[in-house]
């Protein structure tokens, strides 16, 4: 391999231009004094001194927060109990059909989860009076149901790839399956736990169609916020909440990435 | 109850706690464990499927909800009122149809440019010493964990007429007059090949990273061309990994709504935003509901290309 071409690196290089560039410019013009994109109008950080002072922002911020640590949490407990029912359980009747239900989230488009979900709610609340209307309930359990199924992705690849004679000797042992469960299985999961956490809060913190959909009065989340701001134009107190939302991501993905790569030396592997 | 050898104390002992709880009442844990992912799967992703399928066949009223039942018990008498006029309204009118051969369109091409771009990173990146490889991989990953929305938004501030682009082609004499990007279909390419990229990269470098350097050594000692070389070994065992990735951009592209909302003009007509705009602004929920089912007969092939795909790598890996 001598005469390396500078193809790959070139455009690999675009690739990530093309990829971190619009995120850049958020942060860059998020400082900027002027309204106009294009003009510079000196460094400032009025539009955060405005983020902090509008409290349509900042109260539906509270609510996604709210929102997705509650689904991340039921998403990660839904999660785990199915991809341990389909990796540790050689066979049960409704097997295909789990495997298929948690997998289907995935590449369902989102209006049609969303979609599905509200008429379903309506019509549950005509049948049985629950969910009283629609609101941080219904948007947890929409929300809920598609972290599982990023959930369960990540903490599957984990349990088929943990070596499970550890497992089968604490069985052996006599200890009792569900003790094994806690005390061995999910430590060793652990890391997968956090990733898959995070995702299904991210994937939560993000949704701007299911929450739409599935939302009611007084629910609406930041995304929605956003949506109806930015649909409008560009709006700088917009790039100021980017700059700080992808500030808090980027800082808790690299600490779980170092935590989750430190810990997996110590776990030998 | 005190036993006289006492148990050494666990660090954990909610599992024990948790089972003794169970076999009180009656239940055994693995039959929970089943349970409770299919059940909340089934009442929250599959019912919702089928009630949309049972309103797709009711007529809209103007009532709370609004459409009318499809069963009604005279008499005694279950009577079914099955209505398929919602499904032949999407025939007769030619917007739905137009909408849906938009969405393929605009998905397909989308996908064929994030082929096109995402193919030399993720080869670039697998072929990268293992050092370099993971911080690459990071970086690919890291923007589908920023906000979605925020970054479809952030191409407006590049594609609009006194935007980045249009200030940088004019300040360097490339162009005399700003182009208009924005509220175009180009402006919803450029949107789904961003936002999808690293869905095609990942499956694609997922594949390619399993290449034996030996197998291309071998071909070109054998004095195959380096474009020989690639189309006779890297692509063919690169197949997986290029229908996975594609599946995975064209899929979500097709039911697209954010994107072309943001990005996309009067014209760029998406299903969608067809489905959007037919439930929340004409509260027309039958057809809305019809709307969906067509998308879902429409992405029935794709997902199941993207299964067989997605089980011929995992094969492959085994």
């Amino acid at each position: 391999m001598k005469n390396r071409s500078i193809f790959l690196p070139v455009v690999t290089g675009l690739g990530f231009l093309f990829l971190y560039a619009p995120i850049a410019s958020l942060i860059v013009f998020s400082f900027n004094e002027s309204k106009l994109v294009t003009v510079w109008g000196g460094f400032s950080t009025k539009w955060y001194g405005e983020l902090l002072r509008d409290p349509q922002i900042l109260g539906a911020a509270w609510i996604s927060l709210k929102i997705a640590f509650l689904s991340a949490t039921l998403a990660i407990i839904i999660g785990t109990v199915a991809a341990f029912a389909l990796s540790r359980f050689p066979k049960f009747r409704t097997k295909s059909l789990l495997n298929w239900m948690i997998t289907a989230p995935l590449v369902m488009p989102d209006v049609i989860i969303g979609l599905s979900l509200l008429l379903m709610f309506v019509a549950m609340q005509g049948l049985i009076g629950w969910p009283a209307g629609r609101g941080m309930t219904t948007i947890i359990i929409a929300h809920a149901t598609f972290g599982a199924a990023y959930a369960a992705v990540v903490i599957q690849s984990r349990l088929v790839d943990m070596d499970m004679s550890i497992e089968e000797v604490a069985l052996d042992l006599g200890a009792k399956p569900m003790r094994v469960f806690f005390d061995i299985t999910l430590p060793v999961i652990a890391p997968a736990l956090v990733s898959g956490w995070l995702l299904a809060f991210t994937l939560s913190l993000d949704d701007l169609v299911i929450a739409s959909f599935v939302s009611g009065p007084g629910s609406s989340t930041l995304p929605m916020v956003i949506f109806s701001k930015v649909r409008l134009g560009v709006s700088p107190d917009v790039n100021a909440l980017a700059t700080i939302i992808i500030l808090i991501i980027s800082v808790g993905i690299i600490a779980a990435a170092i935590q989750i790569s430190r810990s997996g030396k110590k776990l030998g592997n | 109850m005190s036993s006289p050898a006492t148990p050494r104390k666990t660090k954990l002992p909610f599992g024990s706690f948790l089972e003794r709880i169970l076999s009180k009442l009656g239940l055994r844990g693995r039959t929970l464990v089943i349970a409770i992912p299919t059940l909340w799967l089934f009442v929250f992703f599959l019912v919702p499927f089928l009630v949309v399928a049972k309103i797709s066949l009711s007529e809209a009223m103007i009532a709370r909800p609004p459409y009318s039942s499809i069963w009604n018990w005279d008499d005694g008498v279950l009577n079914l009122t099955l209505n398929f006029g919602n499904y032949l309204f999407l025939l007769e009118d030619t917007l739905y149809f137009a909408a849906y051969m938009e969405s393929v369109k605009i998905a397909f091409v989308s996908t064929v440019f994030a082929l096109l771009i995402g193919f030399p990173m993720a080869y670039t990146i697998a072929r990268s010493p293992d050092s370099r490889r993971n911080i690459l991989l990071m970086l690919v990953i890291l923007p589908f964990w920023t906000s979605f929305l925020l970054r479809v938004y952030a191409w407006i501030g590049f594609l609009k007429t006194n935007g980045l682009i249009n200030a940088f082609l004019l300040a360097t004499g490339i162009i005399d007059e700003p182009l208009i990007m924005l509220q175009t279909d180009f402006a919803v390419y450029v949107g789904i090949v961003y936002t999808y990229l690293p869905f095609m990269i990942l499956p694609l470098y997922a594949n390619l990273v399993k290449l034996d350097d030996a197998l291309l050594e071998a071909a070109s000692d054998l004095g195959a061309k380096p474009a020989m070389t690639f189309l006779t070994v890297t692509l063919p065992l690169a197949v997986p990994g290029i229908i996975a990735g594609s599946m995975l951009v064209f899929i979500p592209a097709i039911g697209e709504f954010v994107i072309p909302a943001l990005l996309g003009g009067p014209d760029t007509l998406m299903i969608g935003s067809v489905l959007w705009n037919e439930f929340f602004s004409n509260r027309d929920w039958p057809v809305a509901s019809a709307v969906a089912l067509v998308m879902l007969a429409v992405l029935v092939v794709p997902i199941m290309i993207l299964r067989k795909a997605q089980a011929a790598s995992e094969g492959a890996s085994q």
